[in-house]
């Protein structure tokens, strides 16, 4: 029983960690390595004399081509990446705040109609976003939100807003309402104990909903195509724009990008795993 | 005039449910007044009202003479421990307590040394720099009352303080309690479902049922005289024994039993309910109660001795030596001053 358990652990940590190593793998391999027909999964110091070998030189040489303009871009991935950081930091921000006041006041005010309110803004979700990409992207022509950073901002914070709303209700309902109570009998406003008793009671609970807020703008690819093609171009729609470059795919650079790329999310969610899995209950158990 | 007036406080919810009903009640500067009475009474809500965390549907709430009915609960001046102590989680001990002292702005040294002077009172120096999660139930309300009691507020309003304690902690904490409001004469509203804790407490018991008050009254008066046949029944521990009969003729004569009880007082005829504390029923061969034991038990100094009879049950303190075989044949007499009677048909004692 003990030994059918971890052989299954083990098969699911090969599973889930094989696209990364093979990633590591890539990334510090010369380009013709790459797309070798060969196996290639040994790194050595220098390069093998067979042409069957299955190991291969290690260089870094793809880190420090990470800040070459390829043929067809514009930008290096250094300039992209930080149009993520900046879209995935202040989509997160707004998502968090906003989502935690909204919240708030579903679970500690008389609302009217409250269940239907908290379904509108889940049934948000119920259609993937990609379906809408037409009218957004003509309302963006219009406002000239195209290819900036705060267009796609905007429309992560909307994305993300239902998730935020529901998943910091369900952590604000776990906090006892007497906690509040006692800080206005200690001589606290409304808004004062919100802020010195109800925000450090829900930081866990924040945290948690940052994270996912944080994976899904990260990761989202659909609108950073089809409305960022040009202007503020995050990540994953750069990696996209380089197929059919006529260099051919530069696969070290590019996994070499992607392993930088997941390192901010890989560290997040190790950093609040423990309450990730409460998130994701939304918060079920009650006091 | 008083220091603390309930007018006419009305509370309904809005499912409908009528909380409170129609309370009035004047409290003197540095009374401990306990609200009295089983779950669901309106004590809680009567008290919440106080303090500004619901609002009354009607009536007002004076403290020191002025309206404070619209006030929000941070410009009430008052200090209030909950059943649950509500110590916030992510501060220590000495932050909790300093807490309310933060909020009025005091400096960082006289907090100190606020929070040091409560924490010597309440014996709580060794656990400043703790979490409230790390301490027991009792510590943990020490730690509630000290922050209560740190900015020396107008009024101390504690809603079943001890309700989540131990019997043992519960009543070295009700000594506490007391020991500290005497030391300085706070006025405070302390509300519990605990007749024994309201007795140790109390310098004044206010008996509350189904939103009213029923009867408002030193603890030995409530207990002696009970107001009506709720109080009766609630008040003592057990209640008073109550058999259901007649008053005909200056004589009271039980249901469904050959026997009669000569009253101490004149009542007008009519059906009424006889209550008799038991500590002042004995069992007498000259008795006028004819019964049986029913069932026997050990209580301390004293023996508890349940009759049965076709006039109803009675439960009679005897003195531990005496003993009874249970369905053994006794009589039982009742001591003439201890005798209280009440109107069947309103429960409301007469006279």
């Amino acid at each position: 029983m003990r030994a059918v358990r971890w052989l299954v652990i083990v098969a699911g940590l090969l599973f889930a960690a094989l696209p990364l190593v093979w990633m590591g793998l890539s990334s510090i391999k010369h380009r013709g390595d790459t797309i070798s027909q060969h196996l290639r999964w040994m790194p050595a110091m220098e390069a093998p004399a067979d042409p069957a070998s299955s190991s291969f030189e290690a260089t870094s040489d793809s880190y420090r081509d990470l800040a070459t303009v390829h043929a067809g871009a514009q930008h290096s991935f250094w300039h992209h990446l930080w149009n993520s950081v900046v879209i995935g930091v202040l989509s997160t921000i707004a998502s968090v705040a906003l989502g935690t006041l909204c919240a708030y006041g579903f679970s500690r005010f008389r609302v009217p109609g409250e269940k239907d309110w908290l379904f509108f803004i889940l049934s948000t979700r119920f259609m993937p976003p990609l379906a809408v990409v037409v009218p957004v992207l003509m309302m963006y022509r219009a406002l000239d939100l195209q290819g900036t950073h705060l267009g796609l901002a905007l429309l992560y914070t909307v994305f993300n807003l239902s998730l935020a709303v529901w998943l910091m209700k369900g952590f604000l309902d776990e906090i006892p309402r007497a906690y509040e109570e006692a800080a206005v009998v200690d001589g606290y406003s409304r808004f004062g104990a919100f802020i010195r008793i109800v925000l450090p009671e829900a930081r866990t609970g924040i945290a948690v909903t940052a994270v996912f807020c944080l994976i899904s703008a990260w990761n989202e690819y659909g609108f950073a195509m089809t409305l960022n093609s040009s202007g503020a171009v995050t990540v994953p729609a750069y990696f996209a724009g380089l197929q059919g470059n006529i260099e051919g795919m530069p696969w070290p650079q590019i996994a070499a990008g992607a392993l930088i790329f997941v390192t901010p999310i890989v560290v997040f969610t190790v950093l609040v795993r423990s309450h990730l899995l409460r998130g994701v209950t939304f918060g079920t158990v009650k006091q | 005039m008083s220091f603390l007036a309930l007018e006419k406080l009305e509370k309904r919810w809005p499912d409908g449910t009528h909380a409170v009903r129609g309370v009035d009640l004047a409290i003197s500067e540095g009374e401990l007044v306990v609200l009295l009475g089983p779950s669901g009474c309106g004590k809680t809500t009567t008290l919440r009202m106080v303090a500004g965390l619901e609002m009354p549907s009607a009536g007002r709430v004076r403290l020191g003479g002025a309206d404070v009915t619209a006030l929000p609960p941070s410009q009430r001046d008052v200090g209030f421990v909950f059943q649950f102590y509500a110590l916030y989680p992510h501060m220590t001990v000495a932050e909790n307590i300093a807490f309310p002292l933060e909020c009025a702005g005091v400096a960082r040294p006289e907090r100190d040394a606020a929070v040091q002077r409560v924490a010597e009172r309440l014996d709580l120096v060794a656990l400043l720099g703790r979490r409230p999660r790390a301490l027991s139930g009792g510590d943990q309300q020490r730690v509630g009352l000290a922050r209560a009691m740190v900015r020396k507020p107008r009024l101390w309003l504690m809603d079943e303080p001890l309700g989540s304690l131990d019997a043992a902690r519960r009543a070295e904490m009700c000594e506490l309690i007391r020991v500290q409001q005497l030391a300085d004469r706070v006025t405070t509203i302390y509300v519990t479902h605990d007749q024994e804790e309201a007795m140790r407490l109390a310098d004044r018991i206010v008996v509350m049922s189904q939103g009213e008050i029923v009867q408002a009254a030193p603890p030995r008066e409530v207990y002696d005289r009970p107001a009506t046949l709720f109080v009766a029944k609630f008040v003592g521990s057990p209640g008073m024994n109550l058999i259901e009969g007649d008053v005909r003729a200056g004589r009271f004569v039980p249901a469904g039993a050959h026997a009669s009880i000569a009253l101490p007082n004149a009542v007008a005829d009519g059906r009424v309910v006889l209550g008799a504390r038991p500590e002042h029923l004995r069992l007498d061969p000259a008795g006028a109660l004819r019964g049986r034991v029913a069932l026997e038990a050990h209580a301390g100094p004293w023996r508890h001795v349940h009759v049965e009879g076709p006039w109803g049950r009675a439960l009679a303190l005897t003195s531990a030596h005496e003993t009874h075989a249970t369905g053994a044949e006794v009589r039982v007499a009742f001591d003439p001053a201890g005798i209280r009677l009440f109107d069947a048909a309103s429960g409301r004692s007469l006279a």
